[in-house]
């Protein structure tokens, strides 16, 4: 590879960047000032780049029109940032923090199909850049003026964030509340405007990064899940609550992208390998070295103490099993009430496997205190590995289903023992970037998983054909996971879990090694989702890389909330709630996503505990009354 | 004399250029009450650190009955047989006050790892017991969370002697809390101390506490060992003396010219 090349590739890494530093150091500001994990920051950016698209078209093609737009987007975009802050996070500030995630969620949905409706499915090309439309030519190499002026920008814009951080008072007040946001409010600060503020400029930064691409990059509505994760990477990376952190990312991450497929492919020790391909998980793998090696990032710190909101979280008692199997009873009749129903089998099969994989994720988030974005990897890995072992293997079905659990169990070890070194937001980020790897293993390895086509044939044997029998196996098998996984949570080890989220320094000081019974339930989650990944997989017959994907992940994570995370039977009231609405919402309507945001909005706005949790408390209130 | 259940030697650490501990030497021996006393910034609490395993040292050792336990995790320590109790209580605040009990006493039996027996029914009636000894046995269904801080204190107390400890390390047991209540706890932890045989090092800034119940106190100043001794001879010491004047804290009016 020649000198001229490397620079190319380069460039082209350090124009790529620029764009991710926006939308990472808007993301890094709001979540450092109000600890909120925004996760529409990508539909913003994705919202950015349409607004500009519409604006040049308004105003016209000249170099006006088209830097009018990247300013009137940028605008925009802030506006609505504080809009939303406004209208809904304002209102959950002392909700858990989950909720606010939950929120922000429900806005990822409800902008994706806004944006269907306003500009439609198909890809938008932007114009060129007015007067940039040219290349340079740099080493006998043609670079687009473009990129080179994006690669201006970026640092001219992080020193115009670093004066605003450090000379004024706004700045001052930002970095205040990074440190210590109590303590700004105790000192008499409007919180409240402070954080519409933040919210303002953190969303104008993601909006001015999406305009920025508009001649690089078509308009699509795929961007907003593809950046969140890019700039979840690039911020944690850079550390987070850290902007010259999160420029320092995403240059390294540009560039280390770039120059894999400046790469291509390989040998390496007799190994052809294909450096292109790994560009869709390289990122990820930079974050997971960076965090083993410096868990708060390159710039970051470890988080402030957070006080506690003096909020007291009991677990309730243990769901009984006589009280349960006779509703376990019931659901298996319903084939025989209905015996026409189709509909209804499938769904009733689908609600009662994400109900285990619900309850699988809810053991580590509720009592274990370890929230996963990235609980589809094990799901995804089972459904794969049960598909695989029978069709390639050529293992019988129930030989497959019984082993892919440990599978997704052994994957989960690996990626757990990475993950357990870190918590919190930390700890979220990392296990969306394990499952991103997985995905785009799953995604890439034609010759084993399908790639992009999945997997098809997947069906279970002559006396599992019928829907009805299959179910029941569903029915029963899911039963008794989650029945085990409840039983694990009153377990001494299951207290013990809880005792290492409760009080990490007490359960040291009683010779809990938390971190290691951390790593196991970990495994133990995975494996449980990987028996619900198996069973679905021979429930449609067919499976695609979906299953490990972000949107997998990210249904697991609203069931658990919706459900509730402080309560035990949460997550499966989640699982019915969410996998019935979201099949009625997408029977009826083209735009069921954003009704199903609104929904989600709505209920966390009315139930901050879950929709049991609520429940819970309502009937407490009503109860002394009667 | 018995020999030491704890035993520093030459213990040092420094934070930058501060040398926050500086060659501190002292043994505890089994029933006794050693008091560690010295202004805000002495190093008490580095050196409590050191002796429990949150921090490393620099230089020196740290036996724990004839044991070298310097740089062992905390984790460690407690298995050896070290309880503890902390200066801000923490206590598992989503579990009962017996579940808390419970807890330490799974631990110390090495039953964390059960996945299918259910802990609240396990080791209850010892819990129970310990509970008892701390006058908390009234309240063991009530969660920790909603405990008063002085309860909490008791909690922590009974979960300190769930393993049996052969030391109990105290980190001011009785701040924050009002003065008759710490008369009170400090003399259950004392009577618990003498009834089990326990060795204690305790740090404390209410000196009424320490001349009712220390056997010996030891005073830190600037990171150095500056006395140690029975109280009386500790009150009368003119190095103590100068280090505590216009404080007020030890001496009250009687502050001598």
């Amino acid at each position: 590879m020649s000198f001229a090349s490397i620079l190319a590739q380069l460039l082209n890494g350090l124009a790529g960047a620029s764009s991710l530093f926006m939308v990472a150091a808007g993301l890094s500001l709001i979540f450092g000032v109000t600890r909120v994990v925004n996760f529409a920051h990508g539909s913003l950016y994705m919202l950015g780049l349409y607004v500009a698209y519409s604006t040049v078209e308004f105003l016209g093609r000249t170099p006006l029109g088209f830097w009018g737009a990247i300013v009137v987007a940028t605008i925009v975009i802030g506006a609505l940032g504080a809009l939303i802050e406004i209208a809904i996070l304002r209102r959950i500030y002392r909700a858990p923090e989950l909720f606010q995630l939950l929120a922000t969620f429900a806005v990822v949905l409800v902008i994706k199909d806004v944006a269907l409706a306003i500009w439609g499915a198909e890809e938008l090309v932007g114009p060129r850049a007015p007067g940039l439309s040219r290349t340079v030519e740099i080493m006998g190499r043609r670079v687009p003026q473009y990129d080179l002026a994006l690669i201006v920008i970026a640092p001219l814009l992080l020193l115009g964030l670093w004066l605003a951080l450090t000379r004024t008072r706004w700045g001052a007040l930002v970095r205040a509340a990074t440190q210590d946001r109590e303590m700004v409010g105790a000192l008499g600060v409007d919180e409240r405007k402070l954080f519409t503020g933040v919210f303002f400029v953190g969303a104008a930064l993601a909006g001015l990064g999406g305009a920025l691409q508009l001649p690089r990059e078509p308009a699509n509505l795929g961007l907003d899940l593809a950046v969140i994760a890019d700039a979840f990477v690039v911020t944690v990376v850079g550390g987070l609550g850290s902007i010259p952190g999160a420029f320092i990312a995403a240059i390294l991450i540009g560039v280390v992208k770039a120059f894999c497929i400046a790469l291509g492919t390989q040998s390496v020790l007799g190994l052809e390998i294909s450096f292109s391909k790994l560009t869709l998980v390289v990122e990820f793998l930079v974050m997971a070295i960076v965090l083993v090696v410096r868990p708060y990032g390159l710039l970051g710190r470890p988080p402030a103490q957070q006080r506690a909101v003096g909020e007291i979280t009991t677990l309730p008692n243990m769901p009984d099993w006589r009280r349960w199997l006779p509703f376990v009873a019931l659901l298996a009749l319903i084939p025989f009430a209905a015996p026409d129903d189709r509909y209804l089998l499938v769904l009733l099969t689908d609600i009662a496997i994400l109900s285990l994989f619900a309850v699988s994720l809810h053991v580590l988030m509720g009592p274990s205190g370890m929230v996963s974005f990235g609980h589809a990897a094990y799901f995804g890995v089972a459904a794969y590995a049960a598909a695989i072992l029978m069709r390639k293997v050529q293992l019988p079905m129930e030989v497959a289903v019984a082993v892919a659990p440990f599978v997704a169990g052994a994957v989960a070890l690996v990626y757990g023992w990475f993950c357990v070194r870190l918590s919190g937001v930390y700890l979220a980020m990392l296990t969306l970037a394990f499952a991103q790897i997985t995905w785009s293993v799953i995604f890439q390895w034609d010759s084993l998983t399908g790639g992009s086509n999945g997997l098809t044939g997947v069906w279970p044997p002559a006396w599992l054909a019928d829907k009805r029998v299959y179910f029941w196996l569903t029915l029963v098998l899911c039963a008794l996971g989650i029945g085990l996984l409840w039983r694990m949570l009153f377990s001494p080890f299951g207290y013990a879990l809880r005792a290492g989220r409760d009080s990490p320094l007490r359960a040291e000081a009683i010779g809990i090694d938390v971190r290691r019974l951390q790593w196991f339930a970990f495994a133990l989650a995975g494996a449980f989702a990987g028996l619900g990944g198996a069973l679905f997989a021979f429930s449609k017959g067919s499976i695609s890389p979906e299953l490990a994907s972000i949107a997998q992940s990210t249904d697991a994570l609203v069931m658990v909330l919706l459900g509730g995370v402080e309560t035990i039977t949460g997550p499966i009231a989640g699982a019915a709630i969410f996998t019935w609405l979201k099949d009625e919402l997408a029977r009826r309507t083209e735009y069921w996503r954003s009704v199903f945001g609104l929904v989600i909005l709505a209920l966390v706005l009315l139930f901050p505990q879950g929709v049991v949790g609520g429940l819970a408390m309502l009937w407490r209130r009503v109860r002394p009354a009667s | 004399m018995s020999a030491p259940v704890l035993e520093v030697a030459g213990l040092a650490k420094a934070f930058g250029g501060v040398r926050a501990v500086d060659d501190v030497s002292f043994t505890v021996v089994a029933g006794e009450l050693l008091a560690m006393i010295g202004p805000n910034g002495a190093g008490k609490s580095t050196c409590f650190n050191m002796l429990n395993g949150q921090l490393s040292a620099d230089a020196g050792a740290v036996r724990l009955l004839g044991r070298d336990v310097l740089g062992m995790k905390p984790r460690a320590i407690w298995r050896l047989g070290v309880g503890r109790t902390f200066q801000i209580t923490a206590t598992f605040t989503s579990m009962t006050v017996r579940e808390n009990v419970q807890m330490a006493l799974l631990s110390h039996r090495h039953g964390l790892g059960s996945l299918l027996s259910r802990a609240s029914a396990r080791h209850r009636n010892e819990a129970d017991a310990l509970l008892g000894r701390v006058g908390m046995r009234e309240q063991g269904d009530r969660v920790c969370g909603v405990l008063a801080y002085g309860d909490l204190k008791r909690v922590e107390l009974a979960v300190a002697l769930a393993n049996d400890p052969k030391l109990l390390l105290m980190d001011e047991p009785t701040a924050g809390m009002a003065p008759k209540e710490r008369i009170e706890l400090m003399a259950l932890a004392a009577s618990l101390a003498r009834e089990r045989e326990v060795a204690v090092l305790f740090t404390e800034h209410d000196m009424d506490v320490v001349f009712a119940h220390a056997d010996r106190i030891i005073v830190l100043d600037r990171g150095r060992l500056i006395a140690q001794g029975e109280p009386a001879a500790v009150r009368a010491d003119p190095q103590v003396q100068a280090v505590y004047l216009g404080s007020g804290a030890m001496f009250g009016h009687e502050v001598p010219a």
